[in-house]
């Protein structure tokens, strides 16, 4: 059976393409990267991949704020397609500036609505700044096909802009209450928290990663792309018996469920 | 039709940045200001009526969720209002949210004629527009770069800068020597009368008058930032003669090593070394010291930006895998008052230059991973900031050569009128009125530029587009082309070049210093594919000319020639100076009976020395794993925030081979001997890396000096002394030398007096680890271990952390001992063979800080016994064996399983078994006399060693 295909999305400012197509081959797909540029003038590229990934960096700057312009981009140039592909049973995944993009875009509300987000949205870390820390994430799996059962997860974060906040409680409880609350930022009992730095921006809830009313959609703020080495973990040489890489668990588990 | 988008946060929401300026008023005993309203202002126009702006605004402005919009016709927005400021960028300053802006409403099928960007600051009633206007100029603008109104409620609409007249201009050069210099003087030239008269002489004997951009270019030729004249001089040190002082000392230390991993040195971009089969490894650190002092932000932003070029320019072009910054600022509790005028206060320009390099290497997904700040008054009107980049380059793309016929294809940013004259402006003294003086010196960076810059130029190196590449920085077009040109000659037509703005004369785009633009040599046949290549991914892209075999520099501009250089002159026609160096020891300073504060509150001090204390709140803002290739992060241990030695990575992603970086710098020792300085600060990188897995005889390091005034005797005596350390420790060590770069005239003068830097010497070092999986980390591991420290101690405590923070100074710095190229070596051999759970070098602050840091990271007790300590005077004191900074120590920990391997491996070298990990979470010294004089919980001591910088930085929000 030939490996499934992904497409990696580049736009200028795009600096994570490198290591989620890395992460992506080494789960056993077949990865290209395509410029946003040639993504706009041939949109039905997207047609020959089962996946297509939005990785992490700081499209066009974070300009207006974090993943907008390129959110106006999927929006109103690339929905179409993008919609298709979950249609036939596809996968979408925004890593951080890929999820800012990703929520923005109106993507990640569900594969019916045209409408930019306004459900949810992305806004300045707490504390203010950027920030590049580990985080202890609670998984839920039942609905993302990215996620295998419900674990516990170590990996990395870097952004500015990270806080997850919903429009209302009801829809933050919506989104609990139909298993798209994917990631949770946790605390050392292992409990959801807004406290820094278990909690690295202050989201409401703890939300660090959703998914879309079918799964196939995974928007996150943590880097799975790079805890893919042992030898990445802050601790790990406290402990070299180590071989387990949570961020590389994800890539397994999307691959799993690409139909080639 | 112009609209004016007025975004604010929703009532219930906080604005961060309205929140950060709130904080920051307290600083300027201004809190009564508060509340600050913030709004974020759009200008737009195109054709544009009422439905399609909110449109606009709505899909592309608003967060509903957090943010209300208002929307006005620009000419209705209200217009004046007495409590607010509007803040925006200066025309022709780059503004890169505009393109962005552009670009999406296209998405949306709008096209925008006009766009403009902003933020307006509202403040409490009782705020007086004066206050307003001291608010605006410390926290909210700078002067250099934005528009400042206060009062006015309305973004400006755009003016176009002023043209210059644009014609051909010819400087006839008087006999008169005065009026001769005078010409330097007024057209900013900074060049000397000796290399004045040396001009016109060679236009003597041409019959002709040169023209100004012919002085111009030749100015930033022959300019110190690019020339190094002063190391470059015949030097009488003390009435011996120096005969070219770098290539008696740097230079010479590489060339008698001849280490074969060198590949390329001094002669590029930045140094080359080779690394696998498939790359090799290049490294530059650069200063980007005067720019940084009168805009901090985009100072040290385009300092990092700058450097990163230098990668990209070196062979056919380095991809960056890892930065690093080094800062040096004065006090950051100083009072307003008792600074001199005109200077930016320690604390805004430490925060600056890190908000700078963060936005910049966060941006161009490189991670920043090693680094460190230094502290001392006398950096304060004149601070320092080093930025360096690692590349991973092709071993088949390390050479490059321009062709006759090649084009001279220029890509990446415009150009603009910012940073004219950068080059000249680094080579002069700075003083109250710089800021306004040289304000066109400051370079403004957009990140994204450099990043699709990027992009394309490792694309096109890959498809072999072009035989030649190098960075526009100091200088510009006119040092680029003239360097690529040096030994062919090129002709340039600059009408041809992209500008930012309407209006610059010729020599201004000539020397322009505008961010993000790299020059290649195109063949012909690949001149589509490369022009093609860049409008794929949005890189503007043009022809100004081509390389020719005329060895002359020919320049035209609108139809006539301004330029018609010879290159040989230009680049070799710069007369060598003869200069004066003396150096004196300084006087002793007697220390008899004295007598510290005891070692329990000392460590306290020392810890809490901002020069130590955890640089936590700043490494964290960087992204440090980006890349995906980082293995010892800067922060490591049980909680990440022990502080490590070095930064390993694996740059090739699937390969366990790697890298380390480490950093030395002390700048206290040079007040004390320069020579012994620089012998320290090599010494010291080394144990950096060597800490963490590199290998000593694969390591190749980099000098940065940042100097005072090198034409007073004194500070090119220091200097002298400094490079001849260099050379003896480089030796000894077997360390070459692959590249360097110096900034002088590092002063600031004011009213009462000059202020002269403390003499730094930034020393990095780059070592290949052959498995990462092998790295050590500082941290201690567990229960039971042996302690040993690797080293001889000395009573060296000459301008140690211990005596500086009792304002003494003390005479004996520590001295590189000739066999500590053994040490290194053993240490290595230790990580190599796995006997080493954590290895910890000891350096500001000598063992005492060294064995806490190790504790408190690793959450470990420990006991060690100072009568176990290998002294070379027996009669040295509690405090003197904790305390001393004695070179090419370490602190290593190791199960007692491997003790003996241990030993016997380390039988040569000074070794002591001096303490052990213990079950109890305390850091316990024990004294000569046997009795405990430290037995602290090591969370007290963690604390403040996380906390002190941070509470400064933060304003007590960890207190």
């Amino acid at each position: 059976m030939p490996n499934a295909k992904v497409l990696v999305l580049r736009a200028a400012g795009v600096n994570c393409n490198e290591e989620t197509a890395y992460a992506f081959e080494v789960a056993g797909a077949e990865t290209k990267q395509i410029h946003i540029n040639q993504l706009l003038e041939n949109p039905n590229l997207v047609d020959e991949f089962a996946a297509v990934a939005l990785p992490g960096g700081f499209s066009y700057g974070d300009d207006i704020s974090a993943g907008r312009v390129l959110a106006v981009e999927l929006d109103t140039r690339l929905g179409d397609v993008l919609r298709q592909l979950l249609q036939r049973g596809g996968l979408i995944l925004g890593i951080c500036n890929g999820f800012q993009a990703l929520i923005k875009s109106g993507l990640l509300t569900g594969p019916e609505s045209k409408e930019i987000s306004n459900s949810a949205t992305l806004v300045e870390n707490e504390c203010h700044h950027y920030v590049d820390r580990w985080v202890t994430l609670k998984a839920n799996g039942k609905k993302s096909l990215f996620v295998d059962g419900d674990g516990t997860l170590e990996l990395p974060i870097a952004h500015a802009e990270g806080k997850f906040v919903a429009a209302d409680d009801g829809s933050l409880d919506s989104l609990f209450a139909a298993d798209r609350v994917v990631f949770q930022y946790t605390d050392q009992t292992g409990s959801e928290t807004t406290e820094f730095p278990a909690n690295p921006n202050g989201s409401q809830r703890g939300v660090a990663g959703i998914c879309d009313e079918t799964g196939q959609v995974l928007g996150l703020m943590p880097h799975p792309e790079r805890f893919i080495f042992p030898w990445q973990h802050p601790q790990w040489t406290r402990d070299k018996s180590r071989t387990n890489c949570d961020g590389m668990s994800i890539f397994h588990h999307a691959v799993k469920n690409l139909k080639a | 039709m112009l609209w004016q988008f007025e975004i604010c946060a929703r009532s219930g929401q906080v604005d961060p940045y309205a929140h950060e300026i709130e904080r920051d008023l307290a600083w300027l005993e201004l809190e009564k200001a508060a509340p600050v309203e913030l709004t974020r202002l759009y200008l737009l126009g195109g054709k544009l009526d009422k439905k399609k702006a909110m449109a606009l605004g709505t899909a592309l402005l608003v967060d509903p969720i957090v943010q209300k919009m208002t929307v006005a016709k620009h000419s209705e927005a209200p217009e004046s209002d007495a409590r607010v400021v509007t803040v925006c960028r200066k025309a022709g300053v780059t503004a890169p949210e505009e393109e962005s802006l552009r670009r999406a409403a296209k998405r949306m099928d709008i096209e925008l004629d006009e766009i403009r960007t902003g933020y307006r600051f509202r403040f409490s009633e009782t705020t007086t527009t004066e206050e307003i206007e001291r608010i605006s100029q410390a926290l909210l603008a700078n002067g250099v770069v934005d528009d400042i109104q206060v009062g006015s409620a309305r973004l400006p609409a755009h003016k176009t800068p002023a043209g210059t007249k644009n014609e051909r201009t010819e400087i006839p050069l008087p006999e008169d020597d005065d009026e001769l210099l005078a010409i330097s003087v007024n057209l900013g030239l900074a060049l000397n009368l000796v290399e004045m008269q040396t001009i016109r002489g060679h236009f003597f004997e041409l019959e002709r008058n040169p023209t100004d951009i012919e002085l111009e270019t030749l100015a930033q030729t022959w300019s110190e930032h690019c020339k190094h004249k002063t190391f470059g001089a015949v030097i009488d040190f003390n009435g011996k003669t120096i005969d070219n002082l770098i290539k008696q000392t740097i230079f010479k230390a590489t060339k008698d090593l001849d280490r074969d991993f060198c590949v390329s040195v001094f002669t590029d971009n930045a140094g080359i070394v080779r690394f696998d089969d498939q790359y090799n490894l290049c490294f530059k650190v650069e200063t980007h010291n005067h720019p940084s002092a009168i805009e901090p932000y985009g100072g040290a932003g385009t300092g990092l930006g700058g450097v990163l070029r230098d990668i990209l320019g070196t062979g056919l072009g380095g991809k960056p895998v890892a930065n690093v910054d080094v800062f040096c600022v004065g006090d950051l509790e100083a009072q307003r008052e008792d600074l001199p005028m005109g200077v930016i206060h320690p604390l805004r320009v430490l925060k600056g230059v890190v908000a700078g390099v963060r936005d910049y290497g966060n941006r161009m997904g490189i991670p920043t991973v090693a680094g460190g700040v230094c502290f001392d008054p006398r950096y304060t009107g004149n601070p320092l900031v080093y930025a360096g980049s690692v590349g991973l380059i092709p071993v088949n793309r390390c050479e490059k050569e321009a062709h006759p016929g090649d084009k001279i294809v220029v890509f990446g940013g415009r150009t603009g009128r910012d940073g004219i004259h950068g080059a000249t402006f680094s080579s002069m003294e700075l003083h109250e009125e710089s800021e306004s003086v040289d304000g066109g010196a400051v370079q403004i960076g957009d990140a994204i530029t450099e990043k699709r810059a990027m992009d394309v130029l490792i694309q096109a190196r890959d498809r072999g587009l072009y035989r030649d590449v190098t960075d526009c920085g100091a200088g510009g077009f006119s040092s680029a082309i003239g360097e690529m040109a040096e030994k062919i000659g090129a002709r340039v037509d600059l009408d041809t070049a992209p500008l930012k703005y309407p209006g610059l004369s010729y020599h201004e785009i000539w020397i322009s210093e505008a961010q993000e633009r790299m020059v290649v040599a195109c063949p012909p046949e690949n001149l589509d594919d490369m022009l093609a290549l860049c409008a794929s991914e949005d890189v503007e892209a043009f022809v100004l000319g081509e390389f020719t075999d005329t060895k002359r520099l020919e320049i035209m501009f609108e139809g006539q020639q301004v330029a018609d250089l010879d290159l040989e002159f230009l680049h070799d026609g710069l007369p060598r100076p003869t200069m004066k160096a003396t150096w004196t020891a300084p006087r002793r300073q007697n220390l008899r009976g004295f007598r510290g504060p005891g070692c329990h509150e000392t460590i306290r001090t020392l810890l809490a020395d901002p020069n130590t204390a955890s640089k936590e709140w700043i490494i964290r803002q960087y992204d440090h794993e980006v890349q995906s290739t980082s293995c010892v992060k800067p922060l490591v241990g049980v909680g990440s925030d022990g502080p490590s030695d070095g930064a390993v990575h694996a740059p090739v992603l699937g390969s366990n081979k790697g890298f380390a970086i480490g950093m030395g710098v002390n700048p206290f020792y040079g007040d004390i001997d320069p020579y012994h300085m620089a012998q320290a600060v090599i010494d010291e990188a080394l144990r950096n890396v060597v800490s963490v897995g590199g290998d000593p005889d694969q390591t190749s390091i980099l000098d940065n000096f940042s100097w005072g005034n090198t034409n007073k005797p004194d500070r090119l005596g220091a200097l002298v002394r400094a490079s001849q350390g260099c050379y003896d420790a480089a030796m000894s060590l077997g360390l070459p030398f692959i590249s360097g770069k110096d900034s002088l005239n590092n002063e600031y003068a004011t009213k009462d007096g000059t202020i002269v830097i403390p003499h730094t010497l930034l020393i990095s070092a780059l070592s290949i680890v052959e498995d990462v999986t092998k790295s050590v980390t500082m941290d201690l591991k567990e229960a039971g271990s042996n302690l040993y420290l690797i080293g001889m101690t000395d009573a060296e405590l000459g301008a140690s952390s211990y005596l500086r923070n009792l304002d003494l100074r003390g005479n004996e710095v520590p001295k590189l001992h000739p066999r500590a190229i053994e040490i290194h070596r053993l240490v290595h051999q230790a990580i190599q063979d796995e006997l080493l759970l954590s290895c910890h070098d000891c350096s500001e602050g000598g063992l005492g800080v060294a064995a806490a840091e190790a504790a408190f990271a690793g959450d470990q007790g420990l006991e060690i016994d100072l009568a176990r300590v290998i002294t070379r005077d027996t009669r040295m004191r509690d405090d003197e064996i904790l305390f001393s900074e004695s070179l090419t120590r370490f602190l290593v920990e190791v199960n007692p399983s491997n003790a003996a391997r241990f030993e016997a491996l380390m039988e040569t070298v000074p070794c002591a078994a001096i303490g052990r990990t213990i079950e109890l979470g305390h850091f316990q010294v024990r004294g000569i006399s046997g009795l405990h004089i430290i037995d602290d919980p090591l969370k007290e001591l963690r604390d403040i060693h996380k906390y002190s910088l941070t509470e400064i930085l933060e304003g007590n929000e960890h207190a």
